[in-house]
């Protein structure tokens, strides 16, 4: 199977599978849906955002109702109910980073890649958000890239040396 | 970059290495897990587990400052099945202490959920830890690898009758499930959309089971209280106030970070070991304890001592211990706008007056320091407050409201200028000086 | 008990009420959306805030409990001012527009803005546009007016079983919806337009075309399954405009299925298949309107030629179950009197063995409130969801209450209950399966073991049933349609009252018709040497007299009753519809009154006598069929014929009967039982699809586009496709030995036992399969 038609199909590989039975095995057995959070991240990160099948498959193989895995999917904002790019760069602006700079880091991203929140570079290497408070306001301004690595004091320079890592 | 700067460390003892300081064996090489094989050897009861807890009178350092010993107290003790939740949702703006902790120091917590768990006859726990810092719930699930490894977590933990185990959960963007019920309900694989109490997590919690719920910081000191007596802990800090706290410094200052001092030690102190106001400026205004807690001007706090009584009675809270520093450049029209957006996004859509109040508010804020405020707007946005807050099963409401009728008591003139000018007080070139984002750089300047 | 005090007057409540039950029960209002009695708590919509003494705080009422010498004050300024603080909110994002409103006059949010609403808003941003949703074709959604109360998703979550809805984003983005292109498809869906305390969830057949005010009501009683829920009706201009639930705890508390909500759309329904307006008669071949007196003398001419040229048991009477009593009785009282015993309204019944060994009425063996109360339930041969939705519902909540449940059948369906055994087995195996359990129950109580059980092998299936049954201290057995209609239903009965008495329970027949009981209240079965409904059907009669029903898609054998109707020199149908069938083997034909147009009676499940006024005038040259039987019994010169109204027509028929009718008994005596079990082939299932059960509901076009009413399939289990060489989705000719067959797609079936195939009865694509009790041969087509 091609890689294309692995994105397209709902149906979730072995080893999500496995990472999604481990984090099932934390639970008390009658609580699979507890894992649902992380099984949804977990097809997140495979499928690259999650579209109503992948969150039916979710939900089938936690033997929870679709629209109660929906309710998740659309409740926590760190996921992609739309495709992103292949970097999600995500800039907080919230108030103690924004007296960091947080918001100027945003714009600074804006002006260099040429979009605006919520959108994506032509070449889909680059998506922008606008993220919330991220816990480490010593750190500001902080992002977040692709949701799991967290880059602190992205002054002008840490900025354009994150884009240009970025391939 | 591991700090920093402490009076009397304890929790942050172990911060000195930086990230090479976090594993098991470092741990226990400070002395870790000793506290719990000597519960476990000498066969402590309970009781006098939790009186001890009490003595110190160590307080919730999540930000309600519930005495910890007494919420212990609160479990049934025949129920079958309890469980203990660390809170690590660590998402109140301002905050970042736990990440630190979790990150240089992660054994502590494991180590005073296991004796939490001990105290109150739970044989599971789960740590629910921010989905933004997913590096640390990472470094988390390795802590516990290591500690189940060494025979502290699992069955008959180091020989003994007891049995407990835990886990990580971690979230994915969410604020409110920083809030207990909110937190438990996201754990069962649901929105987290808080719980109507009564009934307390004590009595139906996690899976509808009796659950004790503690910020990471209150479980972080348990090891540390219970090495040093309960008395010697509270004397550390004040009477009522026990203990040391880390405060987490963000905003104008030289050196943003995390400073654990005594409770009790001046406002002046703190601001002082986070290195001064950034650029000699002057301070305007403080908010002492996450954005959720009232504002409050700069001769206020410089008068006030880090302590939950002091802050409190300057028209505060010390809630989490997130000290936001403001400086002159900062236009608090526009601080507020972006608090009440924060709110706005994060109410979880349950209350009615929440879910509409905290809109109605952002979308007035915004009117105002965009130019389109009127005359009437003050007075609506406190009518808007008062009408949200303590309507609503959790303290959400309160804590959009709250920012907005403190910056609009101690700034009001600034919002009745923007308002009368349809502009700012504060020259916008100012403002974008104190950022400090094009200091060290000769960027041109972006829109 | 506890004792607090709401607005100054002192009352005793039980110990965990909350506050808004201890204002209800002393008559105090206190506003609310998001409150429901029958669901879970959500305090989210905060419209019930009430003072409460020494709290600093407004409380929810329906949140918080009631301690002892509580004070509550629930109009204090305090009090006052939160509620109409959470109004103005409600109010912000709410579109004012009620007269566009279909909701408007009957809106909970509307009547509380006149008490708790200012005259303008200071709300001067833009309103929220929140976008519809598909939910199908029974409930319209307008989701700018939704508050976010989640009654509805409480509903499906917690009464329907199933969360079918649910609140997807957060804030103020937060929006009801099913998950993306799924719709709301649970058979008790309807209950969420009257849940809904704004105009977001609306009836979509009755949408735009009435106003409340403009409605009249009248209470009546569903004449669909055995439970008889409370209706009331609301007519415009004598046209049934839209059916609600009439509260009845004791009944459909305060729910209705889909079909007894919806069906009315049958009642105004047109064209060939529609209403049935004139008398007609058939004459050369050419059917003709004609006036009533014409149409009265044709048909009693006609009966009263077959009664004296071949006698009068060459007439035989199909009656509907869900005909009234009152139609029931004075039917049988006019074949009797043309010298008939053939007659009977059991039209799905195939064995009736039992008749001449019953000791009474079967019914449901307890009173349905009583069903809660029940801690261990055995449900036999039931598609229990579909079959009995509202019954389901109550076990449903036991079922989280604690108490066990159990199934044996010939399909698992999703009961979305919570299951403590099952035992799922070919139609042939269910008398051997249950022998089983009345075995191991036998076993486990250390009561003797019948003989006839003494060789048989206890399944581990069978044993898992019979130890919860034992375990528990207040048991019920219930006999489910697919039982009754069983080959060996007398079997099954035996059985079943055996595993009842051994363990001290109940045990009882799940009603299938409004009238399952009344039926046997009215005589309408055959007397000594009387043929029963199968049994006139198998050996022709001459005559045949039809109230209410159309028995190719009534009876047991469908194929068989088109058949013998067709030969038959003279049919005389009573009934509100028409049809091309009827049209085929019918004489004469008099159009008589649905429920809705006449007065009558059902007795239902358990026993209770429910009347009813007709609630619009008949439709055209429509009447009661009470009367019109009555005309029929004076032109016949039957004795007894001598009523001014149908209740003298229930007097007669319940003679001192009132609230509940006597000689209910479910025992049979001496009645030996035939576990035999030799099939060849594959089995057929046949169910009675929800929409398909009765001729109202299949004239109701909303409800024929919902999902409960496919096209029949042919379903099987993976094994028995897998045996066929078929794939999910091929078509398969199916037959039933005789040289008809139908050709159906297959489809994929996990709850079938292996060998059985599953082809839905009372369809006219499955009719000619004959029987639903067959042997069926399956080939790809």
């Amino acid at each position: 199977m091609n890689k294309q038609n692995d994105m397209l199909s709902p149906e979730l590989s072995p080893e999500a599978l496995r990472k999604i039975d481990r984090e099932v095995a934390k639970y008390p057995a009658d609580q699979k849906q507890s894992a649902v959070m992380a099984a949804l991240v977990i097809a997140q990160d495979e499928k690259g955002w999650l579209s109503k099948e992948t969150i039916a498959a979710v939900a089938s193989y936690l033997g929870m109702p679709p629209i109660a895995a929906y309710e998740v999917a659309t409740f926590y904002n760190m996921y992609d109910l739309q495709p992103v790019g292949k970097y999600k760069l995500t800039v907080c602006t919230n108030l103690p980073c924004a007296l960091s700079g947080g918001v100027h880091a945003a714009d600074y991203v804006k002006e260099k890649l040429g979009i605006d929140f919520n959108e994506t570079t032509p070449d889909g290497k680059f998506t922008l958000k606008e993220g919330e408070c991220m816990g480490a306001c010593g750190d500001a301004p902080v992002m977040l890239v692709n949701n799991k690595r967290m880059c602190s004091f992205m002054l002008p320079e840490a900025i354009d040396k994150l884009l240009a890592e970025c391939n | 970059m591991a700090l920093i700067d402490t009076i009397s460390p304890l929790l942050t003892t172990g911060w000195s290495k930086g990230d090479a300081g976090w594993s098991l064996k470092d741990y226990e090489a400070r002395g870790g897990y000793a506290q719990l094989k000597r519960i476990l050897s000498s066969k402590m009861t309970q009781d006098e587990l939790i009186a001890e807890v009490k003595k110190s009178s160590l307080r919730g350092r999540g930000g309600a400052g519930f005495p910890t010993g007494l919420k212990w107290s609160f479990m049934p003790k025949a129920a079958p099945e309890k469980y203990v939740v660390c809170n690590t949702d660590e998402g109140e703006p301002g905050t970042f202490k736990d990440r630190d902790l979790l990150r240089y120091d992660p054994h502590s917590t494991i180590e005073g959920m296991i004796i939490a768990g001990y105290a109150v006859g739970a044989k599971r726990g789960y740590n629910y830890i921010h989905g933004e810092i997913f590096d640390i719930y990472q470094r988390f699930e390795e802590a516990l690898d290591q500690a189940r490894a060494a025979g502290y977590l699992g069955e008959r933990i180091l020989g003994s009758d007891f049995s407990f185990d835990l886990f990580a959960h971690h979230g994915w963007g969410a604020y409110i499930c920083g809030e207990e019920t909110g937190l438990l309900e996201s754990i069962e694989g649901k929105k987290g959309q808080p719980r109507y109490k009564p009934p307390f997590p004590a009595n139906f919690g996690l899976y509808g089971k009796p659950t004790t719920i503690n910020n990471t910081e209150t479980f972080a000191a348990i090891p540390f209280i219970l090495g040093m007596g309960g008395e010697a802990y509270l004397n550390l800090g004040k009477p009522n106030n026990g203990g040391t706290k880390l405060f987490s410094v963000s905003g104008h200052v030289n050196r943003p970070g995390n400073y654990e001092v005594p409770m009790g030690t001046p406002f002046a102190k703190l601001l002082e070991m986070a290195g001064g106001m950034r650029g000699g400026r002057k301070l305007k205004a403080v908010i002492p304890g996450g954005s959720s807690a009232p504002v409050l001007p700069a001769d206020v706090m410089m008068e006030c001592t880090m302590d939950y009584d002091s802050i409190a009675k300057a028209g505060s809270m010390l809630g989490s211990g997130a000290v936001i520093v403001m400086d002159e450049t900062v236009c608090m029209v526009k601080a507020l706008e972006r608090l009440s957006y924060f709110y706005f996004e994060e109410s979880c859509g349950q209350c009615t007056p929440c879910r509409e109040g905290s809109g109605w508010l952002y979308r007035v804020v915004h009117r105002i320091e965009h130019g389109q405020g009127r005359p009437e707007d003050l007075d609506l946005l406190n009518r808007v407050t008062d009408n949200m807050m303590g309507k609503t099963i959790c303290a959400l409401a309160d804590a959009a409201a709250f920012p907005v009728r403190s910056f609009i008591k101690h700034f009001k003139s600034e919002f009745e200028y923007h308002i009368e000018h349809k502009k700012c007080l504060v020259d916008p070139e100012v403002q974008r000086a104190g950022s400090g984002f094009f200091r060290a750089s000769s960027v041109a300047r972006v829109a | 008990m506890l004792e607090i005090e709401i607005d100054g007057k002192t009352l005793q409540v039980a110990d965990g009420s909350t506050i808004i039950e201890a204002a209800h029960q002393m008559g105090t209002y206190i506003p609310h959306f998001c409150y429901h009695k029958k669901l879970s708590i959500a305090a989210n919509c905060r419209m019930c805030l009430v003072q409460v003494e020494k709290a600093p705080k407004p409380m929810p009422a329906c949140a918080t409990p009631v301690t002892n010498g509580m004070k509550v004050f629930t109009h204090s300024e305090l009090a006052v001012k939160a509620q109409k603080g959470v109004m103005e909110f409600l109010l912000i994002n709410h579109p004012l527009d009620c007269p566009i409103c279909d909701q408007g006059g009957e809106c909970q949010l509307q009547d509380l803005a006149v008490g708790y609403g200012e005259s303008a808003s200071q709300y001067q941003e833009e309103k929220r546009v929140v976008p519809d949703k598909d939910l199908g074709p029974l409930v319209s959604t307008d989701m700018t007016r939704c508050i976010n109360c989640t009654r509805c998703i409480r509903f499906t979550a917690e009464i329907a079983g199933f969360m079918e809805l649910g609140q997807s984003f957060r804030g103020e983005h937060a929006e009801v919806m099913p998950f993306i292109g799924k719709t709301v498809d649970t058979e008790l869906s309807g209950n969420i337009i009257d849940l809904c305390p704004v105009g977001a969830l609306t009836s979509k057949p009755f949408r735009f075309s009435a106003r409340t005010w403009e409605l009249s009501r009248r209470k009546s009683v569903s004449p669909h399954d055995g439970l008889g829920s409370n209706l009331i009706m609301q007519t415009k201009h004598d046209r049934v405009m839209r059916v609600l639930p009439l509260e009845n705890e004791d009944i459909n508390e305060c729910w209705l299925t889909d079909k007894e909500r919806f069906s009315y759309q049958g009642l105004n329904s047109q064209g060939d298949n529609g209403r049935l307006t004139k008398p007609m008669v058939k004459q050369g071949g050419e059917w003709k309107e004609v006036d009533w007196n014409v149409a009265l003398d044709y048909a009693s001419h006609a009966l009263r030629d077959v009664a004296k040229t071949h006698g009068g048991a060459a007439i035989g009477g199909l009656l509907s179950p869900h005909a009234t009593l009152e139609e029931m009785y004075l039917a049988q009282k006019l074949l009797r009197g043309l010298g008939s015993e053939n007659i009977d309204f059991r039209l799905r019944q195939s064995d009736f063995s039992a008749d001449g060994h019953r000791r009474g009425t079967p019914w449901l063996g307890i009173k349905i409130a009583d069903i809660g109360r029940l801690d261990r339930v055995l449900v036999v041969g039931s598609f229990l969801r579909k079959d009995h939705p509202l019954i389901a519902q109550r076990l449903r909540q036991s079922a989280k209450g604690g108490a066990q449940i159990s199934v044996l059948h010939s399909a698992d369906d999703d009961l979305l209950i919570k299951l403590a055994a099952r035992a799922i087995a070919a139609p042939s195996q269910l008398p051997a399966v249950l022998a089983q359990i009345v075995k191991a129950v036998c076993q486990l109580k250390g009561a003797a073991v019948d003989a006839a059980l003494a060789g048989i092998t206890v399944s581990t299936e069978a044993q898992a049933i019979a130890q919860s049954l034992v375990s528990g201290s207040n048991s019920g057995i219930l006999l489910g349609n697919f039982a009754q209609q069983h080959p060996q239903a007398a079997t099954l009965q035996a059985l079943g009252h055996r595993l009842a008495s051994v363990l001290g329970g109940s045990f009882g027949f799940l009603g299938e018709a409004a009238n399952s009981v009344g039926g046997y209240v009215a005589k309408a079965v055959p007397g000594a040497g009387g043929l029963n409904a199968a049994a006139m059907l198998k050996e022709p009669r001459q005559a045949y007299v039809v109230v209410g029903a159309e028995p190719e898609l009534d009876c047991a054998d469908g194929a068989q009753a088109l058949a013998s109707l067709t030969k038959a020199a003279a049919v005389v149908v009573l009934s509100p519809f028409k049809s091309q069938a009827m049209l085929d083997y019918a004489a004469v034909l008099l159009p008589v009154s649905p429920f809705s147009e006449t007065s009558g009676t059902f007795v239902n499940t358990e026993g209770r006598v429910q009347s009813f006024y007709a609630a619009a005038k008949p439709l055209g040259e429509t009447r009661p069929a009470w009367k019109v039987l009555r005309v029929l019994g004076n032109l016949l010169d039957v004795a007894g014929f001598e009523f001014n109204s149908s209740e003298d027509v229930r007097a007669e028929a319940l003679g001192g009967q009132s609230d509940f009718v006597s000689g209910l008994d479910n025992g049979v005596d001496a009645f030996t039982l035939n576990l035999s079990a030799t099939v060849n082939g594959f089995e057929r299932v046949a169910d009675v699809p929800i929409h398909f059960a009765d001729s109202l509901v299949r004239r109701a076009p909303a409800l024929q586009q919902a999902r409960d009413s496919a096209t029949p399939t042919a379903r099987m289990n993976a094994a028995t496709l897998k045996k066929l060489g078929v794939a999910t989705g091929d078509r398969v000719r199916v037959g039933a030995g005789g040289t008809a067959t139908v050709t159906l797609s297959t489809q994929l079936d996990a709850g079938l036992p292996d060998g059985t195939v599953r082809v839905a009865a009372a369809h006219a694509d499955t009719v000619a399969l004959g029987p639903m009790s067959s042997v069926l041969n399956v080939e790809k087509a």
